[in-house]
Order: structure tokens, then sequence, then C-alpha cells
């Protein structure tokens, strides 16, 4: 099939200074958008997207224009271009690309998910979330929504590896007086076999460079593939093993501070005041900085900061939210739903004639907690304010959008501020700060302010408790469902009413047979500040649905599986990865004193189904011993690396169903540490299998699917084991032995 | 003054007493491989040697560790050769963010001290620091080829 670029979207290519190729795709800015043109170039300006760059020496860099936090996405993309490329992959590496407009993703989302580029037809699809996001703020890198593999690589990437093989294969054409369709690239050589002739693309390159970009470079067609849907080793691992690579805390530049940093322990709060006095008193303690809402410490070392950040008692302004408390928000949550005002993500046919006129009516209600992130890495940033300019080191899923809202923040241009994105320790949404998203990163602020007020570079470090209490939570929801059974064991209408609704839309969709359905919510119950958490909404309404279908299942007598199956009619996708999962957990065999539950999501475009095997402790506490996953991503590209995110996906699914619990009392997040917020380690964490069926859909995501079903199947699990339903997380608290409450610790 | 034999090396350090080994590693020794967690001993993010025993650094004051060998992440491989458990990390694509995993390398290394061929339940037992990424699996696997490869 040929990738034909439209009037809109422009490959670019050029003779770097050294000799090298370069070859990108780039998109004209959309006129129709004013605030994307407000953050980006001038109208008509070109915004190239994705980049590689084939070097006299044969080897090739791709520029990757995301952070890496850990999913191989730096590895993926380069082996898209170089599958297109036929180079060779020992000669393939992949850089971080500058957080400059030069290097925005957002476009290549945009214009996926449009439809006005002359896309292949099997990209085609329904937009989802991320995109529609994207759309809005094309001046974007963002790292998260699963879009790296799914939009840079399969417009940029490939696209750019096609075009550069068919200008080598030109330039070597031309050279050689010989006919194009005769010349054979592979493995990084140009070779003509009636004559002999052979060229590494190297030494092609520059030649190459003074061609027209073609606009109808054939992609491959996937049985030809070497590279994509291979292992790959990643690029980044050799440095994470030996203590080499730089986070964002290990950020050094000479003469540079170290900062701890206090926030107003109550969101929306502002200080009032703070006696400097007791902190300026201790060893190495260089400043004190405010900003509205924090007191940051400036000294020669981290402890140093931290302790004499203690010595200090802020006076606090805690504004309205002062008296909020968990158990205020849930009335808050529960008092909307009753009133009912609700808006619908999808209203179909006539829910409530359906279940009225169904022989059963089966109704529960759900609910979740907040939830942090708990990045390992906390937050910190790096911050040197000279001659003008603002430079930032910093872990951020988003380099270029953070580079706006930092501008923002420092009251400078765009122009004025450089953003070096470092690897992050963890992201999970957490560090994906752009203009889109309600995130301050106020690590950032502070260091900016620390190094103004300093004259040296400051690296500002948050505590644990800090990273804790100040995050941007997965929302507490509360959710009300209500269906119909037929005599038969239909499902007859549907109607699922909820609590708080963030992002994506689509995360309420159900792929089961029922004609009469909708999903309806109330917004603005819930003042805790708000933060995309991996799978983001999926990880509620996954619960939510998942359970629910399982006491549909129950009520009508029916074997879990077997209902869902029987619902399955118009998704055949949905089915083949349920019977999938099915197979290899063993279901309908059970271990003495364990059982298995089974649910199954569609999120960022890959179906995943999971199996979880539970038994109960003498301690009353769920033990989740086995999971299985199907996965249907639509193809895979690196397979190892994908198998490794479905399953990361599901462990931090599964703390997050045993353990995870954000708690708020008097305006305060209680939580503060692993000890209140624990984590699954090795010894307990579930073994897991994952297998990949590859449907050939439209590519879907690898790092968020995984979350979103695993509450629901080890939820499912409890249920068959104990006959308990659990409709409220986490589970630790729960005695499943005597089916009593745990007080909360 | 504190003195610190840190990968074999030996450092004078004008710290206060009560000064975490984690914090005079990384800030005053730059050695910045050993990773900040939690600072209550909870993730083992921040996990050193500490003659042969594996210690949260971030709960322990570097003033007491005059007279002790204390072995960081920076001091396993010898040369430029690669440590076996650092191979094996490698060979079983182990990392995801890779935040804690200088704390599971060095966890790993007291474990295959003390017991050269562990088992699986050796493993769970011994390797407590958090991987919030979920590599717990590659992780075993690894200390298994680690173990084999003698």
């Amino acid at each position: 099939m040929a990738f034909k670029p439209s009037r809109r979207f422009v490959i670019l290519s050029g003779l770097a200074a050294t000799g090298a190729l370069v070859v990108g795709y780039a998109l004209s800015p959309f006129s129709t958008l004013d605030r994307a043109r407000r953050l980006t170039a001038r109208e008509g300006d070109l915004m190239p997207a994705a980049w590689l760059k084939i070097a006299a020496d044969n080897r090739v860099t791709v520029y990757v224009p995301h952070g890496d936090m850990g999913q191989g996405t730096p590895t993926a993309l380069a082996m898209m271009a170089a599958e297109e490329l036929d180079a060779d992959w020992a000669l393939v590496s992949a850089e971080t690309a500058p957080a400059d407009l030069a290097f925005a993703n957002g476009a290549l989302a945009k214009g996926f998910l449009a439809g006005d580029m002359s896309i292949p037809r099997w990209l085609d699809g329904s937009a989802d979330f991320v995109g529609r996001k994207a759309a809005e703020f094309m001046s974007l890198q963002v790292t998260g929504g699963s879009t790296a593999v799914r939009f840079t690589g399969v417009i940029g990437m490939r696209g750019a590896g096609a075009a550069a093989k068919a200008m080598l294969i030109r330039a070597a054409a031309e050279s050689w007086g010989v006919a194009e369709a005769d010349i054979v690239a592979r493995e990084s050589r140009l070779s003509h076999a009636a004559s002999g002739r052979s060229a590494s693309y190297g030494e092609m390159a520059a030649r190459a460079a003074s061609l027209a970009v073609p606009d109808d470079a054939p992609l491959k067609a996937k049985a030809a593939y070497t590279i994509s849907g291979t292992s790959r080793q990643r690029f980044d691992i050799p440095g994470k093993v030996d203590g080499s690579t730089r986070y964002g805390i290990d950020m050094r530049l000479p003469g540079m501070l170290f900062a701890a940093a206090l926030n107003c322990p109550v969101a929306g709060g502002t200080l009032k005041s703070v006696d400097e006095a007791p902190a300026l008193a201790l060893r190495g303690v260089k400043k004190v900085v405010t900003t509205a809402d924090a007191v940051v410490v400036v000294a020669d070392n981290t402890w140093r900061a931290q302790r004499a950040l203690e010595a200090l008692a802020p006076v606090w302004d805690e504004g309205a939210n002062a008296a909020l408390s968990s158990a205020s928000i849930e009335a808050g949550m529960n008092a909307a739903l009753d009133k009912g005002e609700f808006d619908a993500d999808f209203a179909e046919g006539d829910p409530e004639k359906a279940i009225a006129g169904a022989a059963r009516t089966v109704a529960a209600s759900y609910s979740v907690p907040f939830l942090a992130h708990a990045a390992m890495e906390p937050m910190n940033a790096a911050v040197s304010v000279h001659d003008g300019m603002v430079e930032i080191w910093s872990g951020v899923q988003d380099g270029l959008g953070c580079r706006a809202v930092a501008a923002k923040l420092a009251g400078v241009s765009m122009d004025e501020v450089t953003v070096h994105q470092l690897p992050m320790g963890g992201g999970f949404g957490r560090r994906a700060f752009n203009p889109m998203m309600a995130m301050t990163p106020r690590h950032i602020e502070q260091a900016i302010a620390a190094s103004r007020a300093t004259g040296a570079p400051v690296l500002v470090t948050w505590s644990r408790e800090e990273d804790m209490r100040q995050d941007y939570y997965r929302e507490a929801s509360i959710a009300r469902l209500k269906a119909g059974l037929t005599a038969e064991g239909r499902i007859a209408g549907w109607v699922h009413d909820f609590a708080e609704r963030h992002d994506p839309p689509e995360a309420t969709a159900i792929h089961y047979d029922v004609a009469d359905r909708t999903a309806r919510y109330v917004s603005g119950t819930n003042p805790m500040p708000w933060g995309p958490w991996r799978s983001v909404d999926h990880t509620v309404h996954g619960f939510t649905i998942e359970s629910f279908i399982d006491e549909l299942a129950a009520a009508a007598g029916a074997d879990p599986l077997a209902f869902r199956l029987a619902h399955l009619g118009n998704a055949p996708r949905h089915k083949a990865v349920l019977e999938r999962v099915a197979g290899m957990a063993g279901w309908g065999t059970n271990e003495p004193g364990r059982a298995k539950g089974i649910a199954m999501r569609e999120a960022f475009g890959t179906i995943v189904a999971q199996v979880a095997e539970v038994s109960v402790g003498d301690d009353g506490r769920a033990r989740v011993h086995r999971m299985w996953s199907a996965a249907d991503p639509g193809e895979v590209v690196n397979p190892a690396t994908f198998k490794a995110q479905i399953t990361g996906g599901a462990i931090y699914g599964v703390t997050a169903a045993l353990h995870g619990g954000i708690t708020v009392e008097k305006g305060r997040v209680v939580e503060g540490n692993f000890d209140a917020y624990d984590m699954v380690r090795l010894g307990d964490a579930p073994r897991h299998e994952v297998e990949i069926v590859e449907s050939g859909a439209r590519l879907g995501g690898a790092g968020e699917p995984g979350t979103a079903p695993v509450a629901a199947a080890v939820a499912n699990a409890i249920f068959a084991l104990t006959g308990q339903r659990i409709r409220s997380l986490p589970l630790r608290q729960f005695d499943l032995k005597t089916g009593a409450q745990i007080a909360r610790a | 003054m504190v003195t610190l034999t840190v990968n074999g090396a030996q450092h004078e350090l004008d710290v206060e007493p009560d000064m975490p080994l984690l914090w005079a590693l990384r800030d005053v020794l730059n050695l910045t491989g050993t990773k900040y967690g939690c600072g209550i001993a909870a993730c083992g993010a921040c996990t050193v040697l500490v003659d042969g025993q594996a210690v949260r650094s971030c709960s322990i004051a570097a003033a007491d560790l005059a007279g002790s060998s204390i072995v960081t992440i920076e001091g396993l491989k010898t040369g430029e050769a690669l440590h076996k458990l650092q191979a094996a990390w490698i060979e079983a694509q182990a990392p995801q963010c890779g935040y804690c995993q200088s704390g599971q390398i060095m966890a790993a290394a007291a474990l295959l001290a003390e017991i050269p061929r562990p088992s699986d339940a050796d493993i769970d037992a011994a390797m407590t620091n958090i991987c919030r990424c979920g590599s717990y699996e590659e992780i075993r696997a690894a200390i298994h080829i680690a173990a084999a490869s003698a």
C-alpha cells in the first residue's frame, strides 16, 4: 500500500552538515484551532514530527518525540522506522528529541484521527480520547494514552522509513545508471545484482538528500516484516542496571543547591506566613523561598533542606476545602446522584422500559477510592535561571507541553524556556504536564523561584510524603447500575449512573449485546485535584461494569464466562480474547481453596481479558496467586515489551485492588508513605501469563489496557470463592473470612 | 568527620552524625545510582551492601559505618565487566522505568552471597523491594539466570 501525504502532511528531507540524510514528516498547523495556533508557530509553518537520520558512517538515528518512562517506546519506534527502511538493526539507535515545536507529536495524533490525511485505510477507525485531546493542542509531546507507537509510530516512523528507503534507491539508480526496480535495499545496503554494484545507505545518504521526497513510498506488507513483530532488546536497559541512567533527581550542575518543599496540606489553600529563622539557623541552609502555596528550603544538600523544613511551622490559609473528608465527598456524590441531573455518555433505545418489561431487575451500587500514582521517583526538578533564560531538567511525559506550562508559571515566553526531558522513574500519568491538563508542576514552579532567589541552579526534590499527599488523584467515584434479565437469562436494558467523569468518554462503553442502554454521569461533586492515572477512567468503570456483568451472570444462574460469550454476538474480537484467556487459565477448574474470576475491557484500542486466581488467608485477606491475560492490540511491534507492559499494568491494578486507597480528613490526605499505601511486592505478586491475539485490527496501546479489568477479575474470583460480592475497593478494608468490614488503620 | 569506605575507596565526609548514608552517597559523594524512594526503609530503592548485607541506606547513619565496607550499584562492575547479576538483568530485560533496579540488584547480590542457588521461595522471602512498574517476573528470572551462570 502507498503512503500518500496530503497537502497538510509533508515529508521533508535535507542534507545535514555532516553529510547525513535526514527525513521527517511534517504537518502544517490547522488554521481552525485557535488554541493550538496560540501555542504553535505562525500559520503556514511546518511542524516536522518524526525524524530519522542516516549518517555517512551508515548509522541510523531515530529521534523520538516521547519521554522514556519504561515502556520501551524509543526502541519500538526505532523498530518501526528501521523496518520500513530495511536497516541493519545493529546500526540503529534512538535519541530523545528536543522539547521543541519541530518535534511535536500532537499533530500526528490529530492527523491519525481526523481522517483528512490519506493514511492507509487499515489505519482508519474511531477517534478516541487521546487523539481528540491532542487535536486541541498540537504542540504536545504526549507520552500517555498509549499513543506513542499508535500515532508517532504508525504514521511518522513507518512513513519516514519508507520515504528514506525510496530516496536511497533512487540515488543509487541514478548513480549507477540502472533501473530503480532492479535495486535491492536490505540491511542498510543497496545492491544491483546484474552489475554487482553495491553501496551502504551511508554512502548514498548525501546524494539521496538532494532528491525530491516521494509522496508514494510503498509500505511493506506485514508478512515481509523482519524487525517489527520480533522481540528486540531495549536501548535503555544497560544504563538502568549499572546506575548510570540519570533521572531528574540525579541531575547535578556546577554550583547546584538542593531544596525541599512543603506544600499547603489542603488542596487549594495558600501560604499566609512563615517564620524563616528556625531553618536559617541550621547548617547548610542558604535560603527560605516561598510561593503562593508552598515553603521551599534551599540548602547545600537534600537532607539538610528536608531537616530544616521540618523546623518550620508555616501558617496556611486552608481555603474552601478545609473541612473536606472522604465521607463528605461520598455524601456529595450520593446527593448528586439522587438529584439526578445527568449528562450522558450514550443513550440508546429505552432502557427503563426494557428493564421494566424484563422478568427481573438486578441493581447494585459500587464505590472506588482516590488513588495516588506513587511513582518510585518522587516529583523533582532542577532549574537554572540564567541570562533571562529558564532552563529545566526534569522527567516529564510531555516535554513540549511542559515547556508551555513552565513558561506560564515563570511569566516568560516559551522561547525563553528550555526543557531537558530526562528519563522518568515512573510516570503513570503523574508527569503529563501540558496546557490541557489541570495538573500544575509545582515542583518546577518551586525550583524556578528558588533558582531566581539564589542565583544558582536548584534541584527541588519532594519527600515521599509530599509526593503522595500532593498528587493529582484518580477520582473517587460511586456508580449505580441497573439492568433487566429476561426469563431466558438475556440482559434487557442497561442503566449505568455514576459520579465524576474525566476521560476517556468511551470508558463506559459496553460491548455486550443490549440494545437499550445508557451511561449517565454527574460531575463537579469532588474538589480533590485530579490527574490521569494509568488507564484513566477505565480503572473505575472496568471494575463496576465487569463486576456488574458478573452479578447478572450469577442472577441468571449462568457461568460468568458463558454469560459473557453469549452476549458478545456483535464483538468477535472481544469473544476471541475471552475464549483465549479461558483456555490459558483452565477456566472451570480450581485448585482446592482457590477460585477464579474473569473480566474483559477494551481500553486505548487494545482488548484485554483477564482471569485472576485468589485464595483467602487465615487473616481474612485476599491473595492473588496467578493471573492470565489475553490481549488483542491489533498487531504488536515488540512482543516482549508488550507483554511486560500488560503484566506491569496488571500488577499496578492488583496493588490498587488489594491496597490502594487515599483518604481525606480535614482537607488533608491521610496516607503519606508506603507503610500506609502499600504495594504488591515480588513475593505476593501474582504469577502472570500473557498471550497476544493479533487480530490485524488497528494498532492499540500497551501501557494502559492491562490495568483496566484487574479489579473486577479479582473481585469476581472472591465472589466465586466466598459468595461475597465486593462492591467497594480496596479489598484490605474487608475481613473475607468473616465478611466484616475492617476499620481503617 | 566521618570516614566511609565506598566501592573500595576511602572518603572523609564533613557531615552530621545523623545524616543518613543515602544522602551522603547521593549529595556528598555524588553516587546517584542509589535512589531515594521513601526515607522510611519501606521500599528498598536505596539498598546498598554493607559488609555484604543488604541495607536500606535511607535509614542508617553514615557515621555509624566507619570501618564497614559499602558497595553501591556503581561498585558492582569489575572494571568494565558487568557483574553477573547486571548481565542477567539485561538478558531478562528486567527494568521498565528502572528507578528501583539499583536497589533490586543490590538486594539480589546479598541474596546470592548467602544462597548461591536460591529457590523461588528464597527469592520471595529476600526480594521485598517495591517495583511500581511490576517487573517482578523478570527480576525473578534474572536472579535464576545469574545463579545458574555461577
